[in-house]
């Protein structure tokens, strides 16, 4: 499995996983469905992104501090869309960035040298 | 007329050296001698180039190492017979230090493990190639200028080994040796370049090595060398086995980059509920 397919694969979970955590939030529960959705395909771009950088870059530290951005960026797009909860969609965003960077350098094959 | 020490104790030297007249080579003196035969430093003058020569009294170990090509083998240039009858092959002469001799005081663990690695990749090589090395010891290992390792004196039938690192089988002169005597000499060698206090998983390894029965030790060299990669990758040995609590520190050391980050996902979650809360 390249990077890339690995930084999809594991933001499209970790997305998920951050997205159900909203259960939790009476208030969202009714709109766990789009919740869900929305976190999934945002873990599954930070994901494709962090595993593109992986390729590119075989740093641990500097594949963390991408991802992490990404995360946060994204996770600020989708607040300013909401105009409220900001906190609780940032701060996931931002940790699951992380989670997904380290994994994308962590595992996953490099691209193919071709000569 | 009388002659001096110096000047009786050098014919005694000259008259001990080998004669190497209608040979390409010409002799500069002697640097070395084993339980097989002595090794010479001399000068090629058809390829002007210094080069060590082991004389012996049969060809079989030039045609062994001559089959054996690895890059920390030492090479063979060429082999012949001397006036008097003995064989010699001439071969690389590698400039360094025997490894009984390689000063170790300051020498990291890493690069020990190095060495001993570099040594056990030559075995498991000959041992591919049917050969064995029947008495790995340090004064047959040479470590060159440049951290390369050599293996040197490859055995032939009969060789009896180096009581520290001979297996018990060998010693007892069993008639079938096999590549686990080399296992055993391996590990002793291990021994041999760990520190005064080594961790206890190396102990362990070269323990495992040494075992007085063959059906003990490792089943074979790579299997000794993936042991000690494991410890370098700070993985549980084959040797020594790891209980759970200790297999769970591992674990939380090897990954605890992302064992952290997994714990600031929970703690913000934990956080964000209980602000919601208040």
């Amino acid at each position: 499995m390249n990077k890339i397919v690995t930084g999809i694969v594991f933001g499209a979970v970790l997305g998920f996983l951050d997205g159900a955590t909203a259960w939790f939030t009476p208030e969202v529960r009714p709109v766990i469905g789009g919740i869900l959705v929305g976190s999934s395909i945002k873990g599954l771009l930070v994901g494709l992104l962090s595993g593109w950088f992986a390729r590119k870059v075989n740093s641990m530290k500097w594949g963390i501090v991408f991802a992490s951005v990404v995360g946060l960026l994204f996770a600020f797009g989708i607040a300013l869309m909401q105009g409220n909860h900001y906190l609780e969609i940032l701060l996931p965003g931002f940790v699951t960035g992380a989670i997904i960077g380290f994994l994308t350098q962590r595992a996953g094959a490099p691209s193919k040298q071709t000569v | 007329m009388e002659l001096s020490d110096s000047v009786l104790q050098h014919l005694r030297a000259v008259v001990d050296l080998p004669d190497f007249g209608g040979t390409r080579y010409e002799l500069e003196g002697e640097i070395g001698r084993g339980g097989l035969g002595a090794v010479y430093a001399a000068f090629d003058r058809q390829l002007q180039r210094r080069v060590a020569i082991k004389v012996l009294d049969g060809e079989e170990e030039a045609r062994v190492i001559a089959g054996l090509e690895h890059p920390a083998i030492v090479p063979i240039y060429d082999a012949g017979t001397l006036p008097d009858g003995r064989a010699y092959y001439a071969m690389k002469l590698v400039s360094g230090e025997r490894l009984d001799r390689y000063p170790r005081g300051d020498v990291p663990l890493s690069e020990r493990l190095r060495l001993v690695e570099r040594v056990g990749e030559a075995v498991a090589f000959a041992h591919t190639r049917g050969v064995l090395h029947r008495d790995l010891k340090p004064q047959n290992v040479m470590v060159g200028s440049f951290g390369e390792v050599y293996v040197m004196d490859w055995g032939v039938e009969g060789v009896a080994g180096t009581p520290q690192f001979r297996a018990p089988e060998q010693a007892s002169g069993a008639a079938a040796l096999d590549h686990r005597a080399d296992v055993y000499a391996l590990g002793a060698l291990l021994r041999f370049v760990l520190p005064a206090d080594p961790p206890r998983m190396l102990r362990a390894i070269a323990a495992k090595a040494m075992e007085p029965n063959p059906a003990d030790r490792y089943g074979d060299v790579p299997a000794l060398l993936r042991d000690l990669q494991r410890f370098q990758n700070g993985q549980a040995v084959e040797a020594c086995p790891d209980s759970r609590w200790q297999r769970t520190r591992r674990f939380a050391v090897r990954n605890q980059v992302l064992l952290l980050l997994l714990a600031a996902f929970v703690a913000v979650k934990f956080f964000l509920f209980f602000v919601r809360r208040l």
